[in-house]
């Protein structure tokens, strides 16, 4: 346990510090829904109607922005070669490294939310059913684009592929994402499009470790 | 405890590399793996470490105590060093210790027996490729493992540096372990050599 936690807290730390992925996201999540307004133009009601789908796109591509060096890094500088010689499971170690990902990553723009929520003109129950959907979603995103940055490593091809990739399966949790916040300012049933975005969630965490641990094993060289 | 390879073979991109190799070592030797750039040395201390399959033959480690597999109980210092910049040389150091998992030593001592002890604070994106060099040692020293795996092992070291180097493997020799070496010079250490690549 102590080897997994020593993973984590380096991950952390690398991504916070200058240079980290974890600023990089948050500043591309602010970029792509501060311009929308512009892009839309000054019509309220239709803003509040985009808001959750517009946030829920900026925080999808924010999350992938920085997810093909997962393992590039580790990679490049020959870590990965000794992560694979260490004692715990790869799987275990993939998984952790993802988890890292999503504390220095993904928790970043579920706390941007509310203030990004107030250029979209929505109110605190539709902000917060967002940031609720994000914090459900989010790590499906990271543990599916797990499995798309450890192919990208053992294929030699960076983030283009990654994109092509990840994107696809990232398009249901898109969908139940959106749709569960829609419900939930609309009034309607959110349980059922929340419950189906929990279990993409729980279903990435499950295989996302193993297919990336053995796209890495079957890549090596 | 005793490694030993049997008839292995080697292919890269569909090319045979060497075939046919016998190579062993048993506690307190080291095995100095010789041969023309290209000749598969790096690819050896690969697969011996896991990192590469190993497309024909075997390569067994007999009389270990532990279930442990080869790579589990094995260091591998391979051609790039595996610090972050960003982190400082401590930290990059006790990752290590702390992850790889095996007897762990104090790390301040490690750094100190390869001479980074006043700069333990420093951010590693400043050491130079010496220095670099030196922490990877330390990553050896602070956990023990009994197989060492090393690829150019003295590249970019100084004379003092190497001088250091070779004490640590002569001492890491004389604790029952194992030592495999990619190298064109000389180690230092008392050592077979297994020369791959007979065409020279």
């Amino acid at each position: 346990m102590s080897a997994l936690a020593a993973l984590i807290r380096r991950d952390i730390r690398i991504a916070l510090r200058v240079g980290g992925g974890a600023l990089i996201g948050v500043l591309f999540f602010l970029t792509v829904v501060v311009l929308m307004p512009f892009a839309v133009g000054p019509d309220l009601a239709l803003l509040t109607r985009l808001g959750p789908a517009v946030l829920w796109l900026g925080a999808l591509l924010a999350s992938l922005l920085t997810l093909d060096r997962l393992f590039m890094a580790d990679h490049e500088d020959g870590s990965l070669d000794l992560i694979v010689m260490g004692r715990t499971p790869l799987e275990l170690a993939c998984a952790a490294k993802a988890l890292a990902h999503w504390l220095a990553a993904g928790v970043p723009l579920i706390i941007a939310t509310p203030v990004l929520g107030l250029l979209l003109n929505l109110d605190a129950t539709s902000t917060s059913a967002v940031a609720l959907t994000l914090m459900a979603g989010t790590p499906a995103l990271t543990f599916t684009g797990m499995i798309g940055a450890a192919l990208a490593v053992t294929l030699h091809r960076g983030g283009l592929l990654l994109a092509v990739l990840v994107l696809p399966l990232s398009i249901p949790v898109l969908i139940f994402g959106v749709a569960a916040s829609q419900a939930a300012i609309s009034g309607l049933s959110f349980g059922a499009p929340f419950s189906i975005l929990c279990a993409l969630s729980l279903f990435s965490l499950v295989v996302g470790p193993f297919a990336a641990a053995a796209s890495l094993r079957h890549g090596l060289d | 405890m005793r490694l030993s390879g049997r008839g292995v073979r080697c292919v890269r991109g569909g090319r045979e590399i060497f075939a046919g190799l016998d190579f062993a070592a048993a506690s307190g030797e080291a095995l100095a793996v010789t041969g023309a750039n290209g000749s598969g040395k790096t690819s050896l201390l690969r697969m011996i470490a896991g990192l590469l399959a190993v497309t024909g033959g075997s390569i067994t480690l007999e009389g270990s105590e532990t279930e442990l597999t080869l790579a589990e109980q094995a260091h591998y210092l391979g051609h790039r060093d595996p610090l972050k910049p960003a982190l400082s040389v401590m930290e990059n150091l006790a990752f290590w210790r702390d992850f790889l998992g095996g007897e762990p030593f104090d790390a301040n001592e490690s750094l100190a027996a390869v001479g980074l002890d006043h700069a333990s604070r420093l951010p590693a994106a400043y050491l130079s490729a010496g220095q670099r060099r030196r922490l990877s040692v330390a990553r050896l020293l602070a956990v023990r493992r009994p197989v060492w795996l090393l690829d150019e092992p003295t590249s970019a070291l100084d004379a003092a540096a190497q001088s250091l180097f070779t004490a640590l493997m002569a001492d890491h020799l004389a604790r029952g372990g194992l030592i495999i070496a990619a190298t064109h010079m000389p180690l230092g250490v008392a050592a077979r050599e297994l020369r791959i690549g007979g065409a020279t």
